[in-house]
């Protein structure tokens, strides 16, 4: 096909440089500069899409991000992008597109049944067909989603890249068209930092698409100055393709620019976020046309006034050959003429009001267009494409004529984009005449100027954005000593306001929303069902609900809404706007950061031996620390058991370096201990450490470790692993705000100590031949603290064990990690060492009952539940001190730490398990407690468990049950939380 | 994202900072003697105002510095930032 609907002339195409691009599998032509919408439509290709619910047959119906039916997909395998609107589309040669929602064919689409099934398929219809058998939901459920939907998202990784740029603006200036250009202009010659972002291809927005005049020439010109004088300025910038998507707080506006595109795809990056930060923010979005409501107003073919207006201009494409424009307002008679000076046949102009009086629709008149007024459209013709309307007075509807045409060109008046605007706290207000919201309450550091602040005309446009740019500007902090722009921009005095928005209904359907195939007749249905807030049936009929947001449908439903309550359109109310104006891409989203970049991943100085070790990894926080070091063919549960069997039989090696490390200096340091910690540390000696226990001001267990004392004001303190930042930022809360007596100083040292933890009953021949320090019980006792060289590094050596058995944990300077770590292996050869993760760690450490914050604790567990009572000073104050002797802190309602043992032993608990007194008891059976720690253990030769059950210490011995959720109900028996070496007669090797 | 005048750094984006809620708490005097009611009141109460705030930031990406912010909970307007120990600025009308 030739372009059969191309004009001979005109247009902002390149005609020097033709192109071939795929629809659906069939080649097509056309030229650089058009969008695919463009150059379908010099083709001849209406139909491009099926409807979201009831498959019907769609055409392009619109120019750019309005466009509610032309969704869809480009691309081919893994860089397939579904639901791309088809009038935002750049061709480039060898484009590949095809339609969606649709099975087998465009043409011939299966799916159309609903069409014919449609009085089932009604608003609410989710709620009202499928409240049926339970279960039978998840068959429905299938079934529709296939039917109903938009694009199929690609299922491979997408081999793209996308960037994330930061900018920042004095001004930051959105929209390109006659208003934002000439603020750019005044805040830039004011000698601001102004950012201009545009959407389009080009700047000049509605001066693209109709032919008007500044100062007596044609208004691109004037636009090419312009944009030429900005891009002189230095500190101007204009990003083209760039649309912003949100506009949040303080200033904060995001911004997705496309990629340049090229023919065979393959773009350095495929979009980019711009994060910007402004002072100040010029909103100069201009306006989005609105259709009308009538019967039959979703045939192919029918377009938006703006849109058949704009082919023409900006594309020299003919959206038709006989064409007939409906409207309410005087701007569509533009578009009347423009398509009559381009060639097409206006067969008629129908105006729904009475006595349409305006300048533009006297020059229509006289250039012999046949204008119609006080009539609508009643019905359309046509099913893959128009062919014909249906024509009648407006108080005489069954009075009908059919109009044969091809074009339909539909203006039911503009809406002001707000979008932006709303995102950034501001509160529109209706205008009647307008029948459209405008800017009201304003918006935090936001100007809003043209169109989108409901200056239609020119001349407003271009006067309001220079205004805009001057105050902008000011408030800036830029005195703005330029003239304002002179501008002339004289046009016919065109009418406004917008009339009635609604032609008289024959019983045909009535589309308010053409993406989510919402009718007038769904909202009367919703509203006889007694919803009445706009909100609640926005929800129930999906009314602006689709990836278009209702741009073009909102306020016809809004007005379907008032009508019918009888009441005023701000009455009804609107719905709130929220980013992003237009959807985005995950892609764009996520940037850089996908793969190994999701989040930033810790690795301790050992981690490349652990890796070659073939260690499994978990995620611990942002650490990834070696769960196991399993053998070739051995499981991960029994690689663990083996190294628990070593580090209780002979030696293990332990990467312990993800501990939290808070270096603590000053004369203040033993009063800041003493404060942050429930039991006593003030008998603490030099070169020796305690184990302790932080609570939160409600009495709760908030983190815990041990902390060394390495001098007189001199302490080392271990947090857990993912506590480390919370206790820091926790500590430094109090000394900031509340101990400003106290001279201390917190540092934290987590990454710049590595730590290896040697630990079993060999653990002391495996460190002696490496270290000058005496490893005797006498000379080092647990928990004694000694400094000395560890294989020829310096080395601070802590007695501490979480195991039990005797350990020596050894920190060194982080770059000498790695170091560290093979010597020990070495040393510990002729002992078969070997190294641990942290199951076997978890073993060790649930065997002898030590508990893990944020497995036995969860922000409710006082160290009394714990059975931590000893360790609570009675002498010193703490935090956490006040809260332990609230009501409800004690007692038989409290839940205690204890041990179960299954009455099989072979049985293993699920951790989380719901644990009850009479499992046979009438339900809902009431619940006493959960498994929080659960493994096999290879030294007792069974499953231990941990638990916090209601009054446990006083059920020693007691059995309880486990009702599994899948499975048999387990009975155990409620014991001690130690299930190994009660005495600690191992911890001295 | 907020931008926030941490007062020894000038602004920076919310995400550097850590969240502290409600300022100027007072932990009750002679807390170890107080009633459960009184204690409650300071562990557990907040305002919780619609309107201006005073709030608690600490700047961790920075100077790791706690000072005090007058935010509006409905515009999250800043009107101040003031370190610890200066006078209180007033709330805006």
């Amino acid at each position: 096909m030739t372009q059969a609907f191309r004009l001979a002339s005109g247009g902002r195409i390149d005609r020097e440089a033709p192109l071939r691009f795929l629809f659906d599998g069939h080649a097509y032509d056309g030229f650089a500069g058009d969008t695919l919408a463009s150059a379908l439509l010099a083709n001849g290709i209406h139909l491009v899409a099926r409807s979201f619910k009831y498959h019907r047959p769609r055409g392009i119906f619109a120019l750019g991000v309005e466009e509610p039916n032309a969704l869809v997909e480009t691309g081919i395998g893994a860089g397939v992008e579904p639901n791309a609107r088809a009038t935002m589309v750049e061709v480039t040669d060898g484009l590949i597109a095809n339609s969606q929602n649709r099975w087998p064919s465009l043409r011939f689409d299966l799916g159309a049944a609903a069409d014919l099934a449609s009085p089932l398929l009604s608003a609410g219809f989710y709620y009202k067909t499928f409240m049926g058998p339970a279960g039978a939901w998840k068959l429905y459920e299938w079934l529709i989603r296939r039917a109903a939907g938009v694009g199929r998202a690609p299922d491979l990784p997408d081999p793209d890249r996308y960037e994330h740029s930061y900018a920042h603006a004095d001004v930051l200036v959105i929209g390109a068209g006659p208003a934002g250009l000439a603020a750019a202009l005044a805040a830039g010659r004011a000698g601001a930092r102004v950012l201009v972002v545009d959407e389009q291809v080009e700047p000049g927005g509605q001066l693209l698409n109709t032919a008007y005049a500044v100062n007596g020439r044609p208004a691109l010109g004037w636009v090419a100055e312009a944009s030429g004088e900005l891009d002189r300025l230095s500190d101007v910038r204009r990003l083209a393709r760039t649309m912003a998507i949100g506009a949040y707080d303080h200033g904060y506006v995001a911004c997705v620019e496309r990629a340049v595109p090229v023919p065979d795809g393959r773009v350095r990056w495929r979009e980019r976020i711009w994060h910007v930060r402004a002072k100040e923010i010029v909103v100069a979005t201009g306006a989005i046309e609105r259709p009308l409501i009538f019967d039959g107003n979703d045939r192919p073919g029918t377009m938006l006034a703006s849109a058949a207006r704009a082919y023409a201009t900006r594309y020299g494409v003919a959206a038709g050959r006989r064409a007939v424009v409906f409207a309410n307002n005087d701007d569509a008679y533009r578009t009347a003429l423009s398509l009559a000076e381009a060639g097409v046949e206006v067969a008629a102009v129908l105006d729904l009001r009475h006595d349409p009086t305006g300048a533009l629709p006297a020059l229509a008149r006289e250039r012999g267009l046949r204008v119609m007024s006080g009539h609508g459209v009643v019905g359309s013709r046509g099913r893959m494409r128009l062919k014909a309307v249906e024509a009648a007075p407006i108080d005489d509807p069954s009075n009908r004529q059919i109009i044969e045409c091809d074009l339909l060109a539909v203006s039911g008046g503009w809406n002001p984009a707000l979008h932006l605007y709303a995102h950034a706290g501001g509160k529109a207000a209706y205008n009647t005449s307008l029948a459209a919201f405008v800017p009201g309450i304003p918006a935090d550091r936001m100007t809003v100027a043209g169109a989108a602040a409901g200056e239609f005309t020119l001349a407003q446009c271009l006067a309001g954005g220079a205004r805009a740019g001057v105050e902008a500007a000011r408030r800036a902090g830029f005195a703005a000593t330029h003239p304002a722009l002179v501008l002339d921009a004289p046009e016919p005095d065109a009418d406004l306001r917008a009339g009635p928005l609604a032609s008289p209904s024959r019983g045909g359907k009535r589309f308010v929303d053409l993406h989510n195939d919402v009718t007038e007749a769904d909202l009367h249905l919703a509203l006889s069902e007694g919803y009445r807030s706009v909100e609640h049936v926005k929800r129930y009929t999906t009314l602006g609900m689709g990836p278009d947001q209702g741009k073009t449908g909102n306020i016809l439903g809004l007005s379907v809404l008032a009508q019918a309550l009888g009441q005023e359109v701000p009455m009804v109310g609107t719905t709130t706007f929220r980013p992003p104006y237009h959807p985005v891409s995950f892609g764009a989203l996520a940037g850089r950061e996908v793969g190994d970049l999701v989040v930033p991943l810790r690795k301790t100085p050992m981690d490349s031996w652990h890796e070659e070790a073939g260690a499994l990894f978990e995620p611990v926080g942002q650490w990834r620390r070696a769960k196991a070091y399993p053998k070739p063919g051995e499981s991960m549960h029994a690689a663990a058991e083996r190294e628990v069997r070593a580090a209780r039989e002979g030696v293990g090696l332990f990467d312990a370096s993800t501990l939290g490390k808070i270096d603590i200096r000053g004369p203040g340091a033993t009063t800041l201990i003493e404060r942050v910690y429930c039991n006593n540390f003030s008998t603490l000696g030099a070169g020796h450490g305690r184990y302790g226990l932080m609570l939160g001001e409600d009495g709760m267990v908030k983190d815990d470790g041990v902390t060394v004392r390495l001098g007189p004001d001199h302490y080392h303190m271990t947090t857990t692993t993912g506590g480390a930042a919370g206790v820091y930022v926790w500590i430094e809360d109090w000394l900031q705000t509340e101990w400003l007596d106290l001279e201390v100083f917190l540092t934290s040292v987590t990454e710049q100590w590595a730590v290896a933890t040697l630990s079993g009953p060999k653990a002391r021949a495996v460190l002696a031949p490496l270290t000058d320090v005496d490893l005797s019980v006498q000379a080092f006792p647990f928990m004694a603290f000694r400094e000395g060289r560890v294989a020829g590094l310096p080395a601070r050596i802590f007695r501490v064990s979480f195991s039990g058995d005797l350990s020596y944990e050894i920190n060194v300077p982080a770059r000498h990690g790695l170091a560290l770590w093979q010597a020990l292996m070495e040393s510990g050869r002729p002992h078969a060492i070997a190294p641990y993760g942290t199951e076997a760690l978890h073993i060790l450490r649930a065997e002898k009952g030590y508990i893990v914050v944020g497995h036995e604790t969860d922000g409710t567990i006082t160290p009394m539940d714990l059975g931590y009572e000893a360790m609570v000073s009675k002498k010193k104050d703490f935090l956490g001190r006040r809260a332990l002797s609230r009501s409800g802190m004690s007692g038989p309602e409290r839940k205690h730490l204890v041990g179960l043992l299954t009455k099989d032993p072979a049985r293993m608990l699920p951790i989380g398990a719901q644990i009850v007194e009479r499992p046979s008891e009438a339900r809902p059976v009431p619940m006493i407690g959960h498994v929080t720690s659960s493994y096999h253990s290879p030294t007792v030769k069974r499953g231990i468990a941990m638990a916090l059950i209601k009054n446990g210490r006083a059920r020693l011995g007691d059995t309880v049950y486990l009702p599994l959720l899948d499975g048999p109900t387990l009975a155990a028996e409620v014991v001690k939380p130690v299930f190994y070496d009660p005495e600690n007669a191992r911890r001295d090797g | 994202m907020l931008l926030i005048p941490c007062p020894w750094c000038g602004e920076r984006v919310e995400a550097e900072f850590r969240y502290g809620g409600e300022a100027h708490l007072k932990r009750p005097d002679n807390h170890l003697l107080c009633s459960d009611e009184t204690w409650a009141e300071y562990l557990f109460m907040r305002r919780n105002p619609k309107g201006w705030h005073r709030e608690r930031w600490m700047h961790l990406a920075g100077c790791k510095r706690w000072f005090y912010v007058v935010r509006h909970t409905q515009t999250h307007r800043i009107a101040a930032a003031y370190k610890v120990g200066e006078a209180w600025p007033a709330l805006p009308a």
